[in-house]
């Protein structure tokens, strides 16, 4: 099996037919590359599409970076044969679209195994996400988010759920609220992550920060992105400051002191430290670590 | 595979190939390249196309090219899809090798 855990503050998508994009897409720094068969890729396109991204994953090496492609639905012509042909070229994550039901991605994680068998890949190797474009889907998140042991996390696909209830998207993103609250608590109960939708206007860095700045402090863990100059600015708003992380290190030397003291009570400043703030801190200096500000050593030297 | 027809696929965008090939009397493969890159990689992109017809099992075919610097994995792509379409055939040859 793929990593199912791991660091996923942006997904920047990759449009399938575009073998210009494709080539040094991962040296901009995004956690995760999304290449496109669905709705990036024409109808008389999608064959060359599938066979252009195959034939990159199984041969350009994007390093330590998460591939992720979104297929085209089940019910679809090419469905079946996105599966197929990505399973084989070693996709980590399968992204499912306009995902509804649980059914949805029982029936896709079905066909999954299906080519794993046939290909002689252990069953369970490929990942899957679900990306929730409707309300039907808000309103089934927690059965999706539950229904495969593949899923690594649900997104948001905010164009497609806009149109869907009628309405348009806003500066303040109110049309998207209950969409997004419902699905990182879907997310969180399910033990997987929550991505955000993209930001489409890619000249407003200002709008883009405000989107994830909300997004984080709604409990998401990443946004997907559609071109490399908004990698930065996310990663900005995901990172952890100086501040959290000096506070962070203070609480980890507390945890370590009274685990050699054979303590059970953890104190700082003549403080008892709560669980919830012990955990809050591990996941700050495990953030600091895999964003490469500070170092594994310098956390096991405190 | 067996061509029915001609078959195009890829675009003349940088980074890609445009290829187009043609159902021709015999067996002969042969290959008329363009290539923004020809004096350094034409006769690797030459290469790289005629190993993909022969993975193909294709003969009789005559193949135009237009390349703008694609990389091998994207000639592969491209002729192999060219070759499907005008075979008609949905033999893809996913594998995990």
């Amino acid at each position: 099996m793929h990593e199912k855990q791991r660091l996923r503050r942006t997904m920047m998508f990759i449009p399938g037919n575009n073998p210009g994009m494709m080539r040094d897409a991962h040296i901009y720094g995004s956690d995760s590359l999304m290449f496109d068969l669905e709705d990036s890729v024409s109808m008389a396109e999608k064959d060359a599409a599938r066979m252009l991204v195959y034939n990159a994953l199984k041969t350009i090496d994007y390093g330590k970076t998460e591939l992720v492609v979104r297929i085209n639905p089940l019910d679809t012509p090419y469905g079946r044969a996105d599966i197929e042909a990505m399973v084989c070229a070693g996709a980590h994550v399968l992204r499912m679209p306009k995902t509804e039901t649980a059914n949805d991605i029982i029936e896709c994680e079905k066909v999954i195994a299906e080519m794993e068998k046939k290909h002689g890949i252990p069953v369970g190797t490929t990942l899957m996400m679900a990306a929730i474009e409707g309300a039907l889907g808000v309103i089934n998140a927690y059965a999706i988010a539950t229904s495969s042991k593949r899923l690594i996390g649900i997104a948001l696909g905010a164009e497609d759920f806009c149109a869907n209830m009628k309405c348009q998207r806003t500066l303040s993103g109110a049309e998207l609220q209950l969409a997004r609250q419902t699905i990182v608590l879907a997310a969180r109960a399910a033990g997987i992550d929550a991505l955000d939708t993209v930001y489409s206007d890619v000249n407003n860095e200002e709008q883009l920060l405000y989107e994830a700045r909300l997004i984080k402090d709604l409990g998401f863990d990443g946004k997907s992105v559609i071109n490399p100059r908004q990698i930065a600015p996310v990663h900005s708003v995901f990172n952890p400051t100086e501040k959290d992380i000096t506070k962070a290190k203070k609480i980890v030397a507390a945890i370590k002191e009274a685990n050699a003291k054979g303590s059970g009570v953890i104190s700082l400043n003549g403080k008892m430290v709560d669980k919830p703030v012990v955990l809050r801190a591990q996941r700050v200096i495990e953030l600091a670590i895999v964003s490469g500000i500070i170092t594994k050593e310098e956390v096991d030297a405190l | 595979m067996k061509l029915v027809k001609n078959g195009t696929a890829g675009t003349m965008e940088s980074c890609d190939i445009l290829v187009q090939v043609e159902k021709t009397d015999g067996k002969k493969v042969s290959v008329e390249l363009d290539s923004s890159v020809m004096s350094l990689y034409g006769n690797k992109i030459r290469e790289v196309i005629l190993e993909t017809v022969k993975e193909c099992g294709v003969s009789g075919v005559k193949i135009v090219a237009v390349d703008k610097g694609a990389l091998d994995c994207t000639i592969r792509a491209r002729v192999k899809t060219a070759l499907l379409r005008a075979c008609e055939s949905t033999e893809y040859g996913w594998n995990v090798k």
